[in-house]
């Protein structure tokens, strides 16, 4: 076995390199040369105070940032071993490939539950009903709501609750089987019941998924994650397995952040 | 990695955009015709004569619009002296008394009035002070476009108020000042320049009215003495010539166009440049929102 | 102060009903669907303005509508940062233009391009529709609706833009998200998030080409028509109000129809408005606050 960067914790090929990104909004450097493997089918926490970068460094990974103007990147990010920002590659087929469920739940409030869940395919093409409910139904069963809503799958989205609408979001990105899940605190905003069941389901999830999580809530990252990267001042401080974080860290800041003594 | 219909998504969003892009350059289109137009045709028609003289007679020479400019200023003043009270205090009521009932009646109705076409205000203000006046006159001519400012101003007036900081007003308060001191002294000095801002666009917008003007205001080929008399304004001026069959009357309507064109340009800019802050931004847009022509 | 507002509404409401008393008395309902106008036989019906009002503003939208829209799409999510303030003060520019030089530039300037080039050409090309028949000699119709289209455009396009300002940036992020392409997003996301809202904003553009004079008088022709023909010259409420009032002895039946024209155009318009105006306060957006 070849001897791994120390950067590296899976053989496995990573689903996600990312090499000495930095991003930079206008004159400000808000990351500043981070690189991290992101190993498939896992979970990595993405950790900091707020104002650390790990919102940027998050939306980097599917070129979300680009939609802030004066943003710009330095460099590189491979999906697989393709690079994501090669001149070719367009933002569009990235983010196809890379899903993302955000902070607040967005559900499209014009459109229907099932409307919701099959609105990326349908940009995508397809047209077959019957694909569509199908994909409906696989979407919204990984997304545990399906028995909730089986029975008024042509209701607006708005008639859920706010837990139900944010895995209603989590479906509709799921649905058009993306090859990572990128997550911005998707529970920061629910109760702690809506919370449980989100963090189930992302337990769940990586079994097929590669997920990428940012969350405030230490507890959350040490209970649903496998790896953690601890991000301070828009630098990568520590990366590494979340029991090591959070037991035994190798860095004074990370320990006086998992420990709640700053943050 | 290429999904089957990419190529025709990215062709449909370039084709949308390009589209977008030329309704932007469809609306431009109009104001620069417009303008160059009139600026072509009213700059070389116009000279000292115009500002200094009084209409002549079909055939002869020269002449200008002395009195219709004059006019214009004394329908504005007087429209002012009608208009600004009323609506700065009714929007200092609608901001800070008033239950929301009844606010939420008053905004509507001055909503609604905003909407009344301007010839209709003309043929109301016709059968209120016309008739009885037993002619047209430079008052029945003011007081309807002062009608036209009220609930104007009265709206923007009450939205720059609302942007003061409640703190303000609470800090005030505590300090054993009335409520009526802490509303002229603090509130509205805070919210000044955006009431002015507010003021100024109505007094563009009435200024270049025509329709209520036709039957109070009138015209007047000479001097106004008094303000029982009819009297010339801009707008009515150029209009009358416009439709005539003269072609030297039709010189004199483009300088006039170009005269009040450039006074539109120059409060809309001057509002521009008022409008850096925050207060009267919000005014700014409000007005937009309020069509009255 | 503020009870002002009731007056001014119950004084146009008043004074006009007045004016037109004698003028109702004597054509009653009748009145709405005459198509006489007649001074020296003293009869008078209203058809031929109320069917000009209508027809001239709604050709008016249906030239403003999409190129309002559109610009108010450009304006909010596609142009470059830099552009937009620019823009927007240049329409701000259009709106202040004032209605009876836009009617003079469009008598002058507009109305023989139309007459020499548009009327031949689109007598052409879609002659074979009832609205494209006959020929043009000048102001008609078609003049109106498109000089009311510039007046328009600038109020639906500000207030439309203002509405798609309000559609919450996640709502976009969430199309973005999903790999959806700018125009994808802009349909998905912004335009039918929004389109209550729009809907309002294009209601009061046309509550504003119904009550418009100036330009219209100039341009229309002046002269009573029901037809489908776009290039005859035709007449609108406003604009016989505008031409004739002057015109009318003080007291009489003639006077008197001319206040109903004017109590008719302030229902018409009056409703339009609280159509808009309810459209527009009820307009937050579909809400995203989630079910308890």
């Amino acid at each position: 076995m070849q001897s791994t960067p120390a950067h590296s914790f899976l053989s496995a090929a990573p689903a996600l390199t990312v090499r000495k990104l930095s991003i930079y909004f206008g004159q400000n450097k808000v990351l500043k040369e981070v690189s991290i493997d992101v190993s498939a089918k896992a979970v990595t926490a993405i950790i900091g105070p707020s104002g650390c970068g790990k919102s940027t460094f998050l939306r980097a990974l599917n070129r979300m940032h680009e939609l802030t103007p004066e943003a710009r990147m330095d460099g590189e990010i491979r999906l697989f071993g393709e690079d994501i920002y090669a001149r070719h590659v367009e933002p569009v087929i990235v983010r196809r490939r890379v899903g993302m469920v955000f902070q607040k739940s967005n559900p499209f409030p014009t459109m229907s539950i099932a409307e919701n869940v099959t609105v990326g395919l349908r940009l995508n093409g397809l047209r077959d009903r019957k694909l569509l409910a199908e994909r409906t139904e696989e979407s919204l069963q990984m997304a545990a709501l399906w028995n909730e809503v089986k029975d008024r799958l042509n209701a607006p989205a708005i008639s859920l609750s706010g837990g139900q609408q944010q895995r209603l979001c989590i479906a509709r990105a799921l649905a058009v089987r993306p090859e990572v899940l990128l997550m911005d605190e998707p529970a920061s905003a629910l109760d702690p019941l809506a919370t449980q069941k989100i963090e189930d389901l992302i337990i769940d999830l990586k079994k097929d998924y590669t997920i990428v999580i940012v969350t405030h809530n230490m507890q959350q990252a040490a209970r649903i994650s496998d790896f953690t990267a601890f991000f301070y001042l828009g630098n990568l401080v520590e990366f590494g397995q979340t029991a090591k974080i959070f037991t035994n860290p190798a860095n004074k800041q990370t320990e006086d952040y998992v420990t709640g003594r700053f943050g | 990695m290429t999904a089957p219909n990419h190529k025709w998504r990215k062709f449909k969003s370039g084709f949308m955009q390009v589209i977008a892009f030329g309704c932007a350059i469809l609306v431009l289109l109009p104001l620069v015709l417009v303008f160059e137009h009139t600026i072509s045709q009213g700059f070389s028609s116009i000279n000292w004569d115009f500002f200094t003289k009084l209409p002549k007679a079909v055939g002869e020479t020269g002449g200008g619009m002395a009195n219709a400019i004059v006019g214009t200023f004394i329908l504005i003043g007087e429209a002012a002296l009608v208009g600004v009270p009323i609506g700065v205090l009714g929007g200092v009521y609608l901001s800070e008394y008033g239950g929301s009932r009844l606010n939420w009646w008053i905004r509507f109705a001055a909503d609604v009035l905003n909407g009344v076409p301007s010839i209709t205000w003309g043929i109301v203000v016709y059968a209120l002070l016309v008739v009885p006046m037993h002619g047209p006159s430079a008052l029945a001519g003011g007081i309807v476009l002062g009608m036209m400012m009220v609930p104007l101003i009265m709206r923007t007036t009450e939205e720059v108020l609302q942007l003061v900081p409640g703190g303000y007003r609470e800090a005030s308060l505590a300090l054993g000042i009335t409520k009526w001191q802490t509303i002229v002294q603090i509130v509205l000095r805070t919210a000044l320049k955006g009431i002015v801002t507010g003021v100024l666009l109505a007094v563009a917008r009435v200024a270049g009215e025509t329709a209520p003007l036709l039957f109070t205001a009138f015209g007047n080929l000479g001097w106004t003495h008094s303000l029982k008399e009819p009297v010339a304004a801009m707008p009515l001026v150029i209009f009358n010539y416009a439709i005539s069959p003269y072609e030297d009357w039709h010189r004199v309507a483009w300088a006039g166009a170009f005269v009040l064109l450039m006074l539109m340009l120059t409060i809309n800019i001057s509002v521009r440049f008022l409008t850096r802050d925050r207060f009267s931004r919000i005014q700014a847009e409000v007005i937009k929102r309020h069509p009255n022509n | 102060m503020a009870l002002a507002v009731f007056v001014l509404i119950g004084l146009i409401g008043y004074e006009l009903a007045k004016g037109a008393r004698a003028s109702m008395h004597q054509f009653g309902w009748h009145f709405l669907v005459s198509t006489d106008w007649d001074p020296v036989n003293d009869v008078y019906g209203a058809l031929p303005y109320i069917f000009g009002t209508l027809v001239s503003s709604i050709l008016a939208l249906i030239i403003a509508v999409p190129i309002s829209v559109g610009t108010a799409v450009y304006l909010t999510e596609l142009a470059p940062h830099w552009l937009r303030q620019p823009l927007i003060m240049f329409i701000e520019l259009l709106a202040a233009i004032p209605s009876v030089i836009l009617g003079f530039w469009g008598f002058f300037v507009m109305v023989p391009w139309l007459h020499k080039y548009l009327a031949p050409s689109l007598e052409k090309t879609l002659g074979f529709l009832p609205f494209f028949k006959g020929h043009n000699y000048g102001p008609c119709m078609l003049a109106a609706g498109v000089i009311l289209a510039i007046m328009i455009v600038p109020i639906i396009t500000s207030v439309s833009r203002e509405i798609l300002r309000s559609v919450p940036g996640l709502q976009r992020e969430a199309a973005y998200a999903l790999g959806a392409t700018r125009w994808e997003v802009t349909r998905i996301a912004v335009l039918s998030y929004a389109k209550k809202g729009i809907f309002g904003a294009i209601i009061l553009g046309l509550g504003r080409a119904l009550g418009e004079t100036m330009a219209v008088t100039m341009v229309i022709g002046n002269s009573p028509y029901i037809g489908s023909s776009l290039f005859k010259p035709a007449q609108t409420l406003a604009s016989i109000i505008a031409n004739e009032f002057n015109e009318a002895p003080p007291v009489g039946l003639y006077v008197s129809a001319l206040f109903e024209l004017g109590l008719v155009l302030l229902g018409v318009t009056v409703l339009v408005n609280i159509f808009a105006q309810l459209l527009l306060k009820t307009f937050a957006g579909p809400s995203v606050k989630p079910q308890p």
